[in-house]
This record gives C-alpha cells, structure tokens and sequence, in this order.
C-alpha cells in the first residue's frame, strides 16, 4: 500500500506522486497545486478528526480526509 | 465577434483574481468605492462595476477563481466575461490581474489561463508586503518577462502602488497600437497542441472566440470535454457554444486527444505547473521553508482542540447575540414607525378602502420588508468580517465533520444556525457555499430551523396551554426547537440522497492567513450585499403583503344587512364602543374573501383539530408567521393583541366549537405548534428563495414539502393522540 496524505501525521511532510479518484475531484487537486512531485506537509487535523490542513506551494489548504486518500506520496 | 470602434466609448477593463488575493480591497482602491452592485443575469454571481478615478474607464470586479475550468458558477461567469460570452455584457478592453505575492505558484495558474485569452493585460502583484514580511523577494522585472505582460507591485490594504496601477490601466486603454496578444509560452504534447489549433478554427468560425483568444479558449474546450463538467454549470459552459457541425468535428479532435492520453486535463495542468515554476524560480528565489508565521500562531488556538471549539461556540453566540439585541431595538422602532404611521393615515384620512390600503396594506407592506432590513445588515456586517478575516474558512474546517455526517459542507453551518434567528439573512448567508448543489439543500432546509417569527406563536399558545409549570412550558418550546433542527438534518440527508443526488461535494478549501479587516471594504460590501436584498426581495415581499390586505378587506360586510346571528352578537356588547369596533371588526374579517376560505378549508383542517377562525389565522400567516397571534385578536373580536395578551390567552382557553367541546385543548395546541415548526408561512422566505434560484420552481417545492410535513405531522399528533384518549 503506497503512502497517502490522509496517513501523514502533524508534522511530517512528502511529495505528491499521484492524485487518483473521480475527474472532478481529482482536477480540482490538481489545479489547487498538487501536481507530482509538489512538496506537502500536514499541519494539523481539525479538532473532530477531519477534515485536514495541509501547506504546499507556500500556502494552506484544507481537505478530507476522504480526498486526502486518493493523494499518493512518493516514500519519505 | 464585431471589434469596436476605437476611443468612441467607454472603456471596459475587467479584474480578475483567485479568491483571497485582495482583488476587492484593489478594486475598491481603484474605484474610490463607487461601485454598483448588481447581480449577473439569472445567477446570484455578484458583479461589480466602478468608474476608474479620473478617467472614462469602467472597472469590472470579476468573482473570485482559482481556475477558468468550468467547475463552478463563479469560475463560468469569469471565463465567459473575459471571452465577451455573457448576455448584455460588452467583452472587456483589458484585464487586471490580482496576483497574491505570498503565494504566488498557484495564483499565476489562474493568471497564465487569463492571459493566454489575448486581452491587454496587467499584473498587479498584491500584498508585497505580506510577501516581504515573509523574506520572500521577487524580481517583478523577471516575473514581467516570464509572464510576458506588465506587472507592478500593490498593496492594497494601504493603497500602495494603486496610483501607478491605474495611470498603467489609462496607458493601456489609450494605447493606439494595440500589444501583441500573447501566446501560450510552454509546449504541450503534439496531440494536444494539433488539436487545440482546430478547436481554435472553429471556435473562431462560430464567433465564440477572436483570432486572439482562440487558442487560449480552445484549451479551456479541451479540459471540460475531456473532465467532469457539474451539470449545474454545463449549459454555460464552452461546450453548449459551439454550432451543431463544429461540436461534431470537435468530438472527433476530443476523442482522438482521449485516446492518446489517459488523462489530457492532467497532463495540461501539470505542464502549466511545471512552467510555472519554472518563472517563479527564476522570478524568486526559493527561501528557506516557511517559519512560524503569524497565522499559524493564531491558528494553534482558534483550531485547537478545546480551545479552538471554545471560541467558535462564542463567535456564534455573538453572531446571535448580535442579531438579537442590536436588531431588536431597531426593529421595535421600525414597528414603533409602522403603527405610528398607520395610526395617522387613519386619523388624518376619510376611513374607506384608500385608507384601508395605505394604513393596512401599503404601510404594513413596506414595514414588513423593512423589519428584517436591520437583522441582515447586522448579519451581513458580521458574516462580511468574519470573511474578510479569514476566520469564516475555519468555522468550515471546524464544524465540516458535523455537516459531512449529512452529506454537507463545512460552509453550510452558519447560514443554518443564522436561520435560527431568520431563515432570509440565513438564506442569503448560503452564498459563502461554492457547490450549487450544496447550496440549494441548504437553502431548501433552512426555513426548518425555527426563526424568531414562530417565538411569538410558540409563546401564545404554549402559555395558553401549557401554564401550570415552568418547566412544562420551557421543555416545550425547546422541544419545538429541537424539533425544527433534527428535521432540517433528515431533510437534508434525505434530498442529498435523492433529489439532489451526485458526487459528494469536495471539501477543498484554501485556508487564507489572517488579515485585519478594513472597515472601508467591510462596511461597503455589507451596505451593498443589504441594498440588493430590499431592491430583490423586498418587491415581492411588498406585493403579497398588499395582496393578503386585499383578501382580507374585500368583500366589505354591510353592516346594515347582518344575520341573526351577527346581529345577536353585535348586540350583546352593545353601549362598549370599543367592544362594538371589535365586533365589527371581527365580522368583517369573517366575512372577507380570506374569511371565507377559512370556512372552506376547515374539513381540512378539522382533522388536526382546528376550525375555522385558527384557519383564518393560519392562512394569514402566510404573509408572516407572527401575525397569526394579531389575527387571533381580530378573530376573537378583542382588537389589537400581541402575545401577552391575557385577553387573548383566556379565549384561546374558553374557545368552542359548535357543539360545545373545548375547541383548544393541550393536544390540539401541540398539533398547532408541530404545524408551525414545519409549515413554509413566510411569503418573505419564498421571495428570496426565488431570488436565490433564480426562478419558482424550488420555492414552490419547498413550499410544497413543508406544507405537507407540517399537515401530516399535525395530523399524526392529533389523531394518535385522540386515539390514546387526550382530548
């Protein structure tokens, strides 16, 4: 089983290797900037478990934990 | 496409930006705050138009995007504005893009898509000193070559660099010859590049693009065939453009693009990503990676665990607290107002129908469309500051957990619990929700949460009939509550899973770092977001006022011409000319068109345990739920009532039906609280609903199902109750 950014903990940081999952879905994450090879870090996880907070590009967005799965991480 | 004739009109230069750039506050700095505010024809897209300082040139505020992908409404109306696509709405001259300089790798994406339509263009690369602050410095000389178009350093919180910026838009409107429209700067795989060049021809042949911007609209085609296109956007999408044989022979380029990629949008997007950074790094310099910044020291606490719930709890109590008690006073002066002027016209005019109308109909019309006006602009007051701090992102990433579990976005909790207080600044709060179809389940199950207008009913007929304890009376009025909140939920599952079925929504959503909020922007966007809801709504609020009046004044009883009945009733008060008004008045209630619909609808009604007179009060309510306890009054010949009328409360006890029984009794109250907590009585709620949608048809479905819940659970109460032997 590959790594995905939904199994990052606070902290630790990987680099985009695939984004799966439905086109639209899948479209939109890329667009927001998680193309291969795009640094990504989680910051924290919101006090009910999900969704996420993740930095890439200089910036912060948030995701489920749901979508978060379909993004692949190369290994550390 | 025709070109228009130089220098003889009107400049139009449009601005565009992601989300969160600055791209209002720039505009606002540009416009000198002049702007009107309308919306795009049929969708509830703002848009805002402003006269450039000092010259002839018109600046067109485009709604926020990330992309120019067709994935939303806002993303479709900013494409179709740059490409001269939208109804009555002239293609711009030029283009300001608003460019985030802290965050500039995912804003260019937006940018480069922008220029590659061929507009004359500036860069306005804002919040340098966000940037600055971060030690991120940027070479803009290197980022103008990369981008191959003007760019100038903003800040506009402060207004910096927006004199320059508007003397750059002057230059580029005055320019005689026009700059050389430019191209795409990165390669993409053969495949796709042949194809794009034939969708551009016949983009060009329909006149859905110029020869300028035909590539670059070419390549938008090519992503939305080639993606999920939501249906909710797909009819103003570049797919419904084309002629029948141009659709045709674009399928054909699409299918052959689809059978050498796997996945041509990806492959696009990723190749503008990787040029991109490739002008980034030459532009800026990669810094060390991001330090603890300001933001993230806020976050600790506002997103934290316990903490962080703590003060979302308190946002919301203040929310609420707002509305209510800054509103409140304003409302009661606006009634104060209201009466007092009603009160003259009849004092000062000959009592007849004109009188009747302007005292009962037009004053009444007009207040009760401006009686909600204070609880919005104080909502919109707040929503807008919470926005323009960036703290309303949070709320979503803090209550989305709760929201997914019924199959809705973060975003929608707070016009939810906003329609606690009025289901139309809730309504209209529900803007903040990107996904249509997240927005219209929203929409539909916010009249569910009981308003402020339902308190004074619950009040009236809980303290009628539940009076022997605090606590009975306490547990029922929450009950209603919960009651309303637990069915808003299921209907929101339920639509989700049926009527507005489809892809779950994708939570993906920028979290932008803190600002202080500029009162300027703030106040503005507030007065602009409330005067589009008394020129909106309020029309249509007003007209069905004046109709109600009209049902309820026509046909005039001739007091002269009684039965038996009437007469006897008139009779026993007679001496107490207050009494005898009361009477009469209650007469002539009865005896009006609305009156009479009372009569014919109690075989409906009789079921869940009303007559007649409740009839009247409920059709009534329709204009507004808090008439029904004045209704009441008039009714029960008592005059003018409110719900602190022991009057009114003893009638309501006393009250009969024709055989004797008790006609309000604890179950029939309860059946006529469950009927209010679900029944659609508010003309004010459709109106806007209408408004919102853009059409009668979710109103009048909405209407529909909260009719019949209301009736059936009414019915339910009632006839199980009598079944188990209350009476």
């Amino acid at each position: 089983m590959p790594l995905t950014l939904a199994q990052l903990l606070p902290g630790q940081a990987g680099c985009v290797c695939d984004v799966q999952g439905e086109k639209s879905i899948r479209h939109r994450l890329l667009e927001m900037g998680l193309t291969r090879g795009t640094a990504v870090q989680l910051v924290r996880v919101a006090p009910l478990g999900d969704p996420i907070e993740v930095e890439l590009r200089g910036y912060r967005l948030s995701v489920r934990k749901s979508e978060a799965s379909r993004v692949t991480l190369e290994g550390e | 496409m025709t070109i228009a004739p130089p220098c003889t009109r009107i400049r139009r230069v449009a601005v565009a930006g992601n989300p969160n750039s600055g791209k209002t506050s720039l505009f606002n700095q540009l416009t000198g705050l002049r702007a009107k505010v309308a919306n795009y024809h049929g969708v509830t897209v703002e848009k805002r138009e402003g006269r450039l300082a000092d010259h002839d040139i018109t600046l067109v505020d485009l709604p926020g995007a990330y992309s120019l992908s067709a994935r939303s409404p806002e993303e479709v109306i900013a494409r179709n504005v740059l490409l001269g696509l939208v109804k009555g709405e002239p293609r711009p001259d030029a283009v300001v893009i608003v460019i985030d300089a802290s965050n500039l790798e995912r804003n260019l994406y937006l940018a480069s898509q922008i220029i590659e339509l061929g507009l004359p263009t500036i860069v306005a690369c804002n919040m340098m000193d966000v940037a600055q602050r971060r030690g991120r410095a940027i070479d803009l000389r290197r980022l103008s070559e990369g981008l191959g178009v003007e760019v100038l350093p903003t800040v506009a919180r402060t207004g910096e660099g927006a004199a320059e910026l508007r003397r750059a838009i002057a230059a580029l409107c005055e320019a005689t010859v026009p700059a050389t429209p430019r191209r795409r700067d990165f390669r993409l795989p053969d495949v796709i590049e042949s194809a794009v060049d034939r969708i551009a021809e016949r983009l060009v042949a329909d006149d859905v693009a110029t020869e300028d911007s035909a590539r670059g609209a070419a390549l938008l085609w090519l992503m939305d065939r080639t993606s999920d296109v939501d249906p909710a956007v797909r009819n103003a999408s570049l797919l419904c453009h084309l002629s029948d044989a141009s659709t045709d022979i674009a399928e054909q380029i699409a299918s052959d693009v689809s059978a050498a990629f796997e996945d041509p949008t990806r492959v696009i997007i990723e190749a503008r990503y990787d040029w991109i950074g490739g002008v980034v790094r030459s532009a800026s310099p990669p810094t060390e990676p991001s330090r603890r910044t300001r933001t993230d020291r806020i976050d600790a606490i506002l997103t934290h665990r316990l903490w962080g719930m703590l003060v979302f709890a308190g946002v919301m109590f203040s929310l609420f607290l707002g509305i209510f008690t800054v509103a409140d006073p304003l409302m009661g002066l606006i009634e104060t107002a209201q009466t007092a002027t009603a009160e003259a016209l009849k004092t000062w005019m000959p009592e007849g129908p004109l009188q009747s109308l302007l005292a009962d109909g037009v004053v009444a019309g007009v207040g009760s469309v401006v009686i909600f006006f204070p609880q919005i602009c104080i909502l919109f007051l707040l929503l807008t500051l919470l926005e323009d701090t960036g703290y309303i992102a949070r709320a979503a990433f803090l209550m989305d957990r709760v929201m997914n579990r019924v199959g809705l976005h973060g975003r929608s909790f707070i016009p939810l619990l906003s329609s606690y207080a009025c289901a139309i600044p809730g309504i209209l709060a529900t803007r903040t929700i990107e996904h249509p179809r997240d927005r219209l389940t929203t929409i539909l199950v916010a009249p569910l949460m009981s308003c402020s207008a339902r308190l004074p009913v619950y009040l009236i007929v809980i303290g009628a009939l539940f009076g022997h304890s605090v606590w009975m009376r306490t547990g029922v009025l929450f009950g209603m509550y919960a009651l309303g909140t637990i069915a808003a939920f299921v209907i929101a599952m339920i639509l989700k899973r049926s009527l507005l079925k489809g892809p779950p929504p994708a939570f993906i959503m920028e979290l932008p770092p803190y600002h202080f909020p500029q009162l300027r922007t703030v106040l503005r966007t507030t007065w602009d977001r409330s005067k589009l809801f008394l020129t909106g709504a309020g029309t249509t609020i007003f007209a069905v006022c004046v109709v109600i009046w009209a049902l309820s004044y026509f046909p005039r009883l001739d007091m002269n011409n009684l039965s038996a009945e009437e007469a006897a009733q008139l009779a026993s008060v007679a001496g107490d000319e207050a009494a005898v008004e009361h009477v009469k008045q209650s007469l002539q209630l009865r005896n009006s068109a609305i009156g009479h619909v009372g009569h014919w609808i109690e075989p409906i009604i009789e079921p869940l345990g009303y007559d007649w007179r409740m009839g009247i009060g409920i059709l009534s309510s329709f204009a507004a739920r808090e008439v029904f306890v004045g209704t009441m009054g008039i009714t029960f010949a008592l005059g003018e009532a409110d719900e602190t009328s022991d009057a009114l409360r003893e009638k309501l006890q006393s009250a009969q039906w024709p055989d004797g029984r008790k006609l309000v009794t604890p179950l029939s109250g309860l059946s006529l609280l469950i009927f209010y907590v679900f029944a659609c009585q508010c003309a004010s709620t459709l109106a806007v609903v209408k408004k919102e949608t853009g059409g009668w048809r979710w109103p009048a479905f909405m209407f529909t199902y909260m009719t019949i819940i209301a009736y059936v659970g009414a019915l339910a109460v009632f006839q199980i109750g009598r079944a188990m032997g209350y009476a």
